[in-house]
């Protein structure tokens, strides 16, 4: 067992999630099934190996272009306005679950 | 956006008669299109009697979630009055298509399959979305799938399941079920999905149609609800090689709005599709034929290749000697994008909200963990702890690293041949509720669909046969980084030789 029951309960509060106490047993047999498959990654050796993030650092670049010119097509110069204009106020608050129609309207920040 | 603008729930059956006879069964592109041209149909017409299709069968299928009437509508009125004028018809004028339920519709209620988004009724559109519009396309409505695309059977839609149209008690795969089901049952002409681990080509295969993954960076993910913005790809589900072309040649291009997409010239998919196959060679990786390939699936996988030797190809043993570890390296990146992506929703600027809460962290946990399905906080969990401190360099950047080694796999397979072919997935579709209570069995049974994700490589599943049980079985053919056109290419010509 790798993942206890107090790993689950550190990473629940991590990823902001509360579980419930069957959620949790659950997890910790899933999280090990998981993982346990995933050791198989240590019989590689990846020392030497660079980590890949992204396969648009890599791949579709343009290759006539030399070092950090060939990423050139993904910036771009300032546009004051931006690519498109802000969503007008309302139409950015129309999905929010509470404003006061100007702002996002949540529970006190400050406890106690 | 109004929120007025609520298109209708689902309709349950409904007795209208089509109002028209169009043949929806061999409906393709060129052919609906050429019917609103000729006036055979009108693109009202043709929208109604997909409304009507839909009405009957899609009760016992469950591909859709919401029908867009009101803009489907308006978009055939729109195509309607240019026909009348005599005016030139856009490449897709009239054809009726499905959204996957992950891409974004102004105005249409979008959910990504979860409850969280229940409610969530976006202020833009999907470039790729807009893309297929601004052909001329009738978007039908938004398509089932698993929660935040999160899944293999389509059983984790917080909504209904899908069911295979070919045979009622089996999954038609995940997470773009419902984009499958919907083009098998003729419920669309084509539709879109999107493929992070396999969701497009596992659920094509199972279902019997054709899907495409893109290069990552061929189509613009502007208004894809994010799962893993490394490996998330946007595309086609369509019934021939040259729909999925016309549906790519539509979609795909820069996007100043997605600064991934790539600034890379996209060819004519169309034209392409008839250029000889003679000669090309095609790769077979022994790794995809390995324990766990049903033999029913190997001989349909063998029988076609046999057909592409006799076609004039080339066929060349080559070898994907990391493909046991793509697995695991795909669920921990996935996983880890997929817990950051997943932190946006927390109840303040969309989504649920819990009820009477007590603090802001409260609130952020309660809206969360009801909002959520079982799979999708099992992936965050799994993602989250991958990351934590004293495990991201023992999971997520080793995972990364064996990116690396799965990605250089390919590359230096296709210094060798032209295209690579194998089986889609190990088995035909399995049952509703098999693997539902074993998320690693429904993991494994990505092997062959998650390394062209890792590697950001095209791929393509092609129905090949039917199983015994008469279930479509699908070949997958990967091609190199932006050479949608050459497993097109070999799709067409498979699909069109005697």
């Amino acid at each position: 067992m790798k993942v206890t029951e107090k790993d689950v309960t550190y990473v629940a509060d991590l990823a902001n999630l509360e579980l419930t106490e069957q959620e949790r047993t659950r997890m910790v047999r899933d999280l090990n099934s998981i993982l346990g498959h995933v050791d198989s990654l240590n019989e590689l050796d990846t020392a030497n190996v660079p980590p890949m993030a992204q396969v648009s650092d890599r791949f579709g670049l343009d290759d006539s272009k030399q070092g950090s010119d060939r990423f050139a097509y993904a910036s771009r110069d300032d546009v004051r306005e931006g690519l498109r204009k802000s969503l007008p106020h309302d139409v950015a608050l129309a999905n929010a679950p509470d404003s006061d129609g100007t702002f996002f309207k949540v529970p006190k920040v400050i406890e106690k | 956006m109004v929120r007025g603008q609520w298109p209708e729930n689902l309709p349950t059956t409904d007795d209208r008669e089509p109002t028209t006879h169009m043949n929806l069964r061999s409906l393709t592109i060129d052919a609906a299109r050429s019917a609103v041209a000729e006036g055979k149909t009108s693109a009202t017409e043709l929208a109604e009697s997909y409304f009507a299709k839909i009405e009957s069968d899609d009760p016992k299928i469950g591909a859709y979630l919401m029908l867009s009437k009101q803009r489907a509508l308006a978009k055939a009125s729109e195509i309607d009055t240019l026909v009348n004028k005599g005016e030139k018809l856009p490449p897709l004028a009239g054809v009726p298509v499905g959204i996957k339920d992950v891409l974004i519709t102004k105005g249409v209620r979008t959910t990504a399959g979860s409850k969280i988004l229940a409610n969530y009724i976006p202020p833009y559109d999907c470039t790729a979305v807009a893309r297929l519009e601004s052909a001329g396309a009738v978007v039908l409505g938004k398509l089932n799938c698993d929660e935040f695309a999160m899944g293999s059977s389509n059983e984790n839609s917080a909504y209904k399941p899908v069911h295979n149209p070919r045979d009622l008690s089996r999954v038609p795969g995940g997470s773009s079920g419902g984009s499958a089901a919907a083009v098998a049952a003729d419920m669309a002409v084509a539709t879109l999905g999107s493929d992070t681990g396999g969701s497009i080509r596992q659920p094509a295969s199972f279902c019997g149609v054709i899907g495409l993954k893109p290069t990552y960076g061929r189509v613009s993910r502007y208004g894809l609800i994010a799962f893993a913005s490394s490996l998330d790809n946007i595309g086609p589900f369509a019934k021939t090689a040259k729909d999925t072309a016309i549906m790519l040649r539509t979609i795909a291009g820069r996007d100043p709005m997605d600064s991934t997409s790539a600034e890379l010239p996209v060819p004519d998919y169309v034209a392409e599709l008839e250029k000889p196959v003679k000669g090309m060679k095609i790769g077979v990786a022994k790794e995809y034929f390995g324990e766990g390939l049903e033999p029913e699936t190997r001989a349909a996988i063998e029988a076609a290749i046999q057909k592409l030797a006799k076609l004039g190809c080339e066929i060349v043993e080559v070898s994907l000697p990391h493909t046991k570890y793509a697995i695991p390296a795909y669920y921990l990146v996935a996983t880890a994008e997929a817990s950051s992506n997943l932190a946006r929703f927390d109840g303040v600027r969309y989504g649920h909200r819990a009820n009477s809460v007590r603090s802001l962290s409260d609130m952020y946990r309660r809206s969360r963990d009801e909002g959520f399905g079982a799979e999708v906080k099992r992936r965050i969990m799994l993602g989250t702890y991958a990351l934590s401190a004293g495990y991201y360099d023992a999971y997520y950047l080793k995972a990364q690293r064996v990116r690396t080694l799965l990605t250089n796999d390919f590359i230096e397979a296709f210094k060798k041949v032209d295209a690579i072919v194998g089986p889609t997935c190990p088995t035909p579709a399995f049952k509703l509720g098999e693997k539902v209570d074993d998320p690693l069995a429904m993991y494994l049974a990505d092997i062959y669909t998650v390394t062209a994700n890792l590697a950001g490589i095209p791929g393509i599943s092609i129905p090949v046969g039917n199983s015994k049980e008469n279930l479509p079985i699908g070949m997958q053919i990967f091609g190199k980084h932006f050479d949608e056109a050459t497993i097109l290419r070999v799709a067409h010509a498979y699909e069109t030789a005697a």
